[in-house]
């Protein structure tokens, strides 16, 4: 077991005021693949990208050397790293290997936040009666993870879930770091300020005008300067946080906000049936998440990004929550129709909000209908499918001449949608 | 055209009229009310290709002639004038219109490029205007509005011999109303599906006006594909919807297991108050026994509420839960002092119906609600 850093953030490291454990799968995606793939040990790997307008989902190490990172296009990543062996993304192995790995966690405390597939906070107050000091729960994790999942995480400890989440960063890949309440400053001020949660690419440039380079350099300037260059809100909190102050709890049970799927298509598209079909593989996709999470939701909206890179939303609430495919799809279609953008589109989405646990949503039942309905024949379809693939079971309209998938990728990468920073949820993404 | 005519006729003629114009016309001059003056009687007239509407009035005339403006102005000035006599002038590209001190230029637009509204067509019978607009009052509001499924957003009118059956449902209640009427063929057999929107506004501006309304249904020939009404001096016509009504009528359970009767005033407020807190498509909850009724709304982790009150109940004790708009509708259309619920399971069809002061059923209108399935 590794001891000590040389920077003394190491798991011998004071870790007494230190109880919240970010933990973070290292090249999840990747590591799930070589997982089943053993000679991919090594190699250039980068799961998703694939076709014209792909977007990597997880790229291995070897790969990132090459400066190959989530979320890029596809095209890009080639051009970086051609030798890389690309992958299509499978989401259901992710999803299992997801839901094992915070199992584990659970098994260690009840407090669990899971952020996305591949990380969770996790605060162990509580367990440490049982289970020692917070550092050496965050060795236990990792043994458990890598002896019985066979896949790397790396842990950050830290007394807040911010500084957390900073020292995981930190300790990639396959490491751990431990920050020290009375070491929290010489952590964070020398860091560079777009580290700080909330400063992206914009506010760090106005950042750097003013002089600002660490969070050091931020935490120490004069509110009022910070203030007229990030307004109000933004400075309040920066400063907070470069003083490592985070009032934010780990709260377990991370209800997924929305669930959706998008596609970009490889050439523009204004054929109706085409858009139609991508629409209804979409609503699909969407709607098995759904199910799969025992969710329904009230709310669909469409996307839709013209060749301009023009975005539309439309959205429109149900009167009663669904998980079905059908009624997701005829939803997003009849907006579709009433947006009818009458230009090229590059890409489409279909997300599903305002999300409910299924057992407990109401559902308001129509006369005449039969007590087993569309959602109990997608719920069959669903067991078919996990048991002979995705091609089992499928709307007609997704034949072709030879039983072959037209139109979108129904197993695809995720789009920007699901990965891109603006994300909310951090659905998908695998850093 | 140049005539007289007392403020509160014309205001009434232009207001009924212009209700039913486009907001968005696809041609300007469906935007436009006609008014026409001949042999000393004003006519005004709408149309927008799916209904029309005309409606005539005594005036005192100096000069015959017909006049097109836009409906939606001329409707606010009328309604704004002084209860005086107007006078109105066609003068040139304008209309001139004078009332009191105020004094109104209208631009015209040219009556040639009107359409001609469509023919009545052959008069299928007559029924109560009052009956009429209660009927269609209780039953329009369980249709549709959902513009995707077009059919639903009809109310079926069936005409068999000498009875009138009204139907509308949006899928999730269902209104049926029996009543009696006049054919003008004893063994007349006809059906239609009118818009409900339509149908509502028709029969809530002739009930008032008392006497017949004149039902005009054709079966093929003039008028195919559209049904009028003729009330007193106004007259309309509607297209109808295309399809097939669902056969509705197999819905009505044939048998009950539980059955409750309630005052439906009491019922009413207490279904409003404990509904505050209920989302718009959450549940309120009716949970019946011997003891009474407790209606009960909102989640262990939002606001809730509860009431109980009294209520006479035969059956097991049973708890059913309904989206709070659909029930209250129901009992709004109710024309009976007392509610009778009638209940078979709490995920089958629950039927409404009015009673009397002894808690016996009326016939002739019945509201099934389907009930929100809580839980797994």
């Amino acid at each position: 077991m590794p001891r000590g850093r040389p920077d003394g953030f190491g798991a011998d490291a004071d870790d007494r005021g230190s109880p919240i454990l970010h933990v973070d799968m290292d090249a999840f995606y990747v590591s799930v693949e070589v997982r089943r793939r053993p000679g991919l040990a090594g190699k250039l790997v980068i799961v998703g990208g694939a076709g014209p307008r792909g977007v990597v989902s997880s790229a291995s190490y070897e790969a990132r050397a090459y400066g190959v990172r989530s979320a890029m296009p596809g095209a890009r990543a080639r051009r970086l790293c051609p030798d890389a062996i690309f992958l299509p993304p499978d989401f259901s192995e992710y999803t299992a290997a997801s839901r094992a790995v915070m199992r584990i966690f659970r098994e260690v405390t009840p407090l669990v936040e899971p952020l996305s597939l591949d990380e969770a906070f996790l605060d162990v107050s509580g367990a440490q009666r049982l289970l020692g000091r917070p550092a050496g729960i965050a060795e236990l994790i990792r043994r458990r993870v890598r002896d019985e999942q066979r896949l790397p995480c790396s842990v950050g400890v830290a007394p807040t879930k911010f500084m957390a989440k900073l020292a995981s960063t930190r300790a990639k890949p396959d490491g751990l770091v431990v920050v020290p309440v009375d070491r929290v400053l010489d952590y964070l001020h020398p860091l560079p300020v777009d580290a700080l949660w909330g400063v992206g690419e914009r506010s760090a440039e106005a950042l750097h005008r003013l002089g600002l380079r660490t969070v050091g350099d931020l935490a120490r300037a004069p509110s009022g300067m910070i203030r007229s260059a990030l307004g109000e809100a933004a400075a309040t909190q920066l400063h907070e946080l470069a003083w490592g102050r985070d009032p934010r709890s780990v709260v377990p049970e991370h209800v997924e906000k929305s669930i959706g799927a998008e596609t970009t298509f490889d050439v523009d598209v204004d054929d109706l049936a085409v858009i139609r079909r991508t629409m209804l593989v979409l609503a699909g996709k969407a709607a098995g998440r759904l199910r799969q999470a025992g969710q329904v939701g009230r709310t669909v909206s469409i996307k839709v990004r013209l060749s301009d890179f023009r975005t539309l939303n439309r959205s429109r609430t149900l009167g009663t929550p669904t998980d079905v495919t059908k009624e997701i799809f005829e939803t997003a279609w009849s907006l579709y129709e009433i947006l009818r953008p009458g230009d090229r589109i590059r890409l489409v989405g279909v997300r599903i909000e305002g999300l409910l646990d299924a057992g407990r949503a109401p559902r308001q039942l129509a006369l005449g209908g039969r007590e087993r309905g569309w959602a109990e024949a997608e719920r069959a379809a669903d067991a078919a499918i996990a048991r002979f693939g995705a091609a089992a079971v499928r709307p007609a309209s997704l034949l072709g001449p030879a039983g072959q998938l037209r139109g979108a990728d129904w197993t695809g990468a995720p789009g920007p949608w699901d990965a891109a920073p603006e994300d909310p949820t951090g659905e998908n993404t695998d850093t | 055209m140049k005539f007289r005519v007392e403020r509160d006729a014309l205001a009434d003629a232009v207001a009924w009229t212009a209700k039913s114009l486009p907001s968005r016309p696809s041609v300007p001059v469906l935007a436009g009310v006609l008014l026409r003056v001949s042999g000393g009687r004003l006519t005004v007239s709408g149309f927008d290709y799916e209904v029309s509407s005309q409606v005539s009035t005594e005036v005192q005339s100096d000069a015959d002639g017909a006049a097109l403006v836009s409906g939606r102005l001329l409707a606010e000035i009328t309604k704004a004038l002084p209860a005086k006599p107007v006078d109105v002038a066609a003068v040139g590209s304008h209309l001139e219109l004078v009332c009191g001190s105020a004094r109104f230029t209208l631009p015209t637009m040219p009556v040639e490029d009107y359409p001609t509204l469509p023919e009545m067509p052959a008069t299928a019978g007559t029924v109560d205007a009052g009956v009429f607009a209660a009927a269609v009052s209780q039953v329009a509001v369980a249709a549709g509005r959902d513009d995707t499924l077009p059919l639903l957003t009809g109310v079926r009118v069936e005409l068999e011999g000498a009875l009138m059956t009204l139907l509308a449902t949006d899928r999730y209640r269902l209104a049926i109303k029996e009543l009696p009427w006049h054919p003008e063929t004893p063994d007349a057999s006809l059906q239609a599906l009118v818009p409900a929107k339509i149908l509502a506004d028709t029969a809530k501006t002739l009930g008032p006006l008392g006497g017949d309304v004149t039902v005009a249904l054709a079966r093929g020939g003039i008028g195919e594909g559209m049904i009028g009404f003729v009330g007193g001096a106004r007259r309309t016509t509607s297209r109808l919807l295309d399809g097939d009504f669902p056969k509705v009528r197999n819905l009505l359970p044939d048998h009950h297991n539980a059955q409750a009767r309630m005052p439906v005033a009491t019922l009413v407020e207490v279904v409003r108050r404990v509904a505050l807190v209920a989302e718009r498509t959450t549940p309120i909850r009716l949970s019946f026994s011997e003891d009474g009724l407790v209606v009960e709304a909102g989640g262990s982790e939002d606001a809730r509420a509860s009431e109980a009150m009294e209520a006479g109940y035969e059956g097991e004790p049973m708890q059913v839960a309904f989206n709070p708009g659909y029930l209250l509708d129901g009992l709004a259309a109710l024309d009976g002092p007392t509610a009778v619920l009638s209940l078979t399971d709490p995920r089958k069809p629950a039927v409404l119906a009015p009673a009397g002061e002894d808690g016996e059923i009326e016939a002739g209108y019945r509201y099934l609600i389907m009930p929100i399935r809580i839980g797994s």
